[in-house]
């Protein structure tokens, strides 16, 4: 299986470095943090990215903002909403997401 | 999609980490099955029990409405808000997560075992300041009747949070008939069994079963043996 690389986004530092360490304990998951909007950007342009989480911070106005610019560069990354900042619903909402959930 | 949902205690996620033993109703941590994501806004019901001295070290939530109520023994809480307080049964506890906060949940006694069930709920709104708050209720005030413990409304009877859902406390002598009057329409009613037999709808269900439906406006209960019941009262969407 290729690996899926994840963008995580959220401005709270220390849930933001949990959710990555969290993502890269699956072998086939690589976990990219952006703390900012704007970072977040650069990464997905830069970056071949599967699926966006977006985390603590980004309200609904930002979010539709990075789930357009995820359709503009390709329509087959999945962008989701991240809820609870740990490692109680993360692997439950990624491997939903993997599975068109 | 309103579909109704029937969790015998059997089909739960079970997970023993020596410690802890928890009973994990909806997917969760590296449980997974996409039958089992959540019921309305109701997305963690886990049946947990931590042994004696041990629990939950220093760990992260954020955007979740995260709710506690023991059933056994005593939890000691302290989280990055500055809250340092101990939860018993009879009490029951509540965290905001919202932008952010770390918390330790940890079992007082160092012998005895602590069983507590854990609730998330996802929040009507994102980001919201952090907040804990926690209240005993009256034991009494649930024989044969309802207890509200907790609710969207801070004036309300029990703790609140950010989310339009209610839930009940009930515990019902054997044959006793009893009807739940929904609180908004639309919600979807999710009935979690704390110990007996009971009927709801006609629905039977045994000691920690679980029965997730839609109801018009009233719910009728009728319990089998003394029972002891939680009805979580939540909206669909969020």
């Amino acid at each position: 299986m290729s690996q899926i690389n994840i963008l995580a986004i959220a401005n709270h530092p220390e849930i933001l470095e949990t959710i990555i360490r969290l993502i890269n304990q699956n072998e086939s998951w690589c976990g990219l943090p952006a703390g900012s909007l704007e970072e977040a950007e650069e990464l997905l342009r830069l970056n071949s990215i599967d699926l966006v989480l977006l985390g603590v911070g980004v309200d609904e106005e930002a979010g539709e903002r990075i789930s357009s610019l995820c359709q503009s560069i390709d329509p087959r990354i999945v962008c989701l909403r991240h809820f609870g900042g740990g490692s109680g619903l993360l692997y439950s909402e990624i491997r939903h997401a993997l599975v068109g959930g | 999609m309103k579909k109704n949902v029937l969790h015998p205690a059997a089909s739960r996620f079970f997970a023993d980490h020596g410690w802890l033993k928890s009973a994990q109703t909806f997917s969760f941590h590296g449980n997974y099955d996409p039958q089992r994501i959540q019921f309305g806004a109701l997305r963690v019901l886990n049946d947990d029990t931590v042994n004696g001295g041990k629990g939950f070290g220093r760990h992260p939530h954020d955007n979740m409405e995260i709710i506690s109520i023991p059933l056994e023994g005593t939890l000691e809480h302290q989280d990055s808000l500055g809250n340092v307080a101990l939860i018993r049964r009879g009490e029951i506890q509540v965290m905001s997560a919202g932008t952010g906060v770390y918390h330790t949940e940890f079992n007082k006694d160092q012998d005895e075992p602590v069983t507590f069930l854990q609730i998330w709920l996802y929040p009507n709104k994102l980001n919201v300041a952090p907040r804990y708050d926690q209240m005993e209720y009256a034991s009494g005030d649930r024989h044969n009747r309802f207890q509200q413990i907790l609710s969207p409304d801070p004036d309300d009877d029990g703790v609140w949070i950010n989310q339009d859902a209610w839930f009940h406390l009930a515990e019902l002598d054997k044959g006793f008939e009893i009807g739940y009057q929904l609180k908004k329409d639309g919600n979807g009613v999710y009935v979690f069994v704390v110990g007996g037999n009971v009927e709801v709808e006609g629905q039977p269900l045994s000691v920690r079963d679980g029965y997730g439906f839609w109801p018009e406006s009233v719910v009728s209960f009728k319990s089998l043996e003394k029972s002891s019941l939680l009805v979580m009262e939540v909206p669909e969407k969020w």
